[in-house]
């Protein structure tokens, strides 16, 4: 007994978190680009295309609760329709940020440069690659590199500590740069969040290959064997 | 008298308390509200002259709890069933070994009276199989059996049976009426109301809404709810989603092996085994 139509939905539904992740993962790099390039019409681009990634969702979570509704998954398959949801709302809000990005950089192009960006690319580098390396684990069901997706999460945190500290100095020295600097600082808040939401969608990947819930550092507090 | 087993079976204690444990774990009532083993199999081997029919099979049945039996056609799971009131006695050339014991009654034993161990384990079967009587004959009819004749006690019996079974507010105003003339969820709750009028300690269910439309089939899930309540239950069904909605613990059998069993929320959503994973996904084979 094999399920051919419904391991097709299936196969449905992972290419289109596919389609959406490749989609929000553009928009971050181009805000990215948009801000290091004092881009405004990519950056206004970006926020008036949202609707894309809002419809997309939509469609994503509909397929999930037809096929609960009418295909009663059970085990692994439960665990991945479920978990499908949580991913979909993950890069949408990652799509949000980009959108963040975006607005934060239509703020800044007016203004000179406050200082020559060397952190900031590297963060969103490395979010980027989270997202990217959350969906490759998803899609090959590789709970290694979902894992080693999770260890990245703390250089992102340690970026922005160090992006935050740094803006500080330029805030206390002249209030002049205070409405940039705080610009960048929420940039560098931005790309920190979609590293996060990057974590959630590796915890989702293990919980799909393993049924283990690695949430809020779960696997850290258990007692080693 | 649920305690009584627990001294007749000392070896397995330490065994069992890691299962008490385990339920409390999973937020079930305190063990006083059930969840002690009622039906404890050991070993348990079952042949039909040639044809190995149940492998070692090893587990407990906790009082005042659903335990469904789960897995493909012929593994099994209804053959062990049946060995719980010593249903295969019915069919010749059967070999049984192992232990069976149900609140610490040797249900196997040359000693054992069968038409006790069948009082204390009743059984509702995949087709409903009300007697051509009316429906408070059939009913009462176990006591009749018994010897019991005084109409008050029957009377009682009868009321207290078909509100158990979720089926007096239906009937009550045509009990003398023929039991064949009710609907398939009628009929098949008459049968749990002639299964529990004995009062047993445990009801066995083979495929009891097989045969049933999904309203009925609801109303006798719900009715289960209930029962648990009182009795110990053990379930066999092909019907996967009624095993997780009824059931506490899930057993899976393949081949007349018992394959997993554990808490049926965990069977459902991470099940251990691949086989298990692959026969609840219904990737079998």
């Amino acid at each position: 007994m094999e399920r051919h139509q419904f391991e097709g939905e299936l196969q449905n539904l992972r290419n289109q978190l596919l389609t959406m992740g490749g989609l929000v993962e553009q928009r971050v790099h181009r805000a990215v680009h948009a801000l290091m390039h004092r881009n405004e019409e990519d950056a206004q681009r970006i926020i008036a295309t949202d609707k894309e990634v809002n419809d997309l969702q939509m469609d994503i979570d509909n397929r999930c609760l037809r096929l609960l509704a009418t295909q009663t998954p059970l085990a692994v398959d439960l665990r991945l329709i479920t978990s499908a949801m949580k991913i979909n709302a993950d890069l949408e809000r990652v799509g949000d940020q980009a959108v963040n990005i975006a607005e934060s950089v239509l703020v800044l192009i007016p203004q000179p440069p406050l200082k020559p960006l060397i952190d900031i690319p590297r963060m969103a580098a490395i979010a980027e690659k989270m997202i990217r390396d959350a969906l490759d684990a998803f899609v090959r069901n590789d709970a290694a590199l979902a894992r080693d997706v999770l260890r990245r999460d703390d250089e992102v945190d340690e970026l922005k500590d160090q992006v935050f500290r740094e803006l500080l100095t330029y805030m206390m020295a002249d209030p002049g740069t205070i409405q940039r600097a705080l610009s960048l600082i929420l940039i560098s808040r931005h790309l920190e969040r979609i590293a996060d939401h990057a974590t959630n969608i590796a915890e989702d990947v293990i919980f799909i290959t393993e049924a283990k819930d690695v949430r809020h550092h779960a696997e850290e507090q258990e007692p080693k064997p | 008298m649920a305690n009584d087993h627990m001294q007749t079976t000392a070896p397995d204690t330490g065994l069992r308390i890691k299962t008490e444990v385990k339920f409390q774990e999973a937020g079930a009532p305190s063990p006083a509200a059930g969840g002690e083993p009622d039906i404890v199999c050991r070993k348990v081997n079952l042949s039909y002259g040639d044809n190995h029919v149940l492998h070692d099979v090893t587990m407990d049945m906790e009082d005042r709890r659903v335990t469904a039996l789960i897995g493909p056609s012929g593994c099994g799971k209804s053959t062990l069933l049946r060995c719980l009131n010593r249903m295969n006695d019915l069919i010749d050339n059967v070999t049984i070994t192992g232990e069976i014991l149900v609140k610490g009654l040797d249900v196997n034993a040359a000693s054992t009276d069968v038409i006790e161990v069948r009082r204390r384990v009743g059984m509702v079967f995949q087709k409903s199989n009300p007697f051509p009587k009316s429906i408070y004959e059939n009913v009462v009819y176990g006591l009749r059996i018994a010897g019991i004749n005084d109409k008050a006690t029957l009377d009682e019996a009868c009321e207290r049976s078909l509100k158990g079974a979720a089926l007096w507010d239906e009937v009550k105003d045509r009990l003398g009426e023929s039991g064949l003339g009710l609907s398939g969820g009628q009929m098949q709750r008459v049968c749990i109301a002639r299964a529990i009028a004995v009062e047993p300690e445990i009801i066995l269910m083979d495929e009891p809404c097989s045969a049933l439309d999904p309203i009925a089939t609801l109303k006798i899930e719900e009715l289960m709810y209930q029962l648990k309540e009182k009795y110990t239950i053990v379930i066999v069904t092909h019907n996967l989603q009624q095993a997780a909605r009824v059931s506490d613990k899930t057993a899976f059998f393949w081949l007349g092996r018992l394959v997993e069993f554990g808490p049926t929320a965990d069977m459902f959503t991470a099940p251990s085994g691949k086989l298990t994973e692959d026969y609840i996904t219904g990737r079998f084979g």
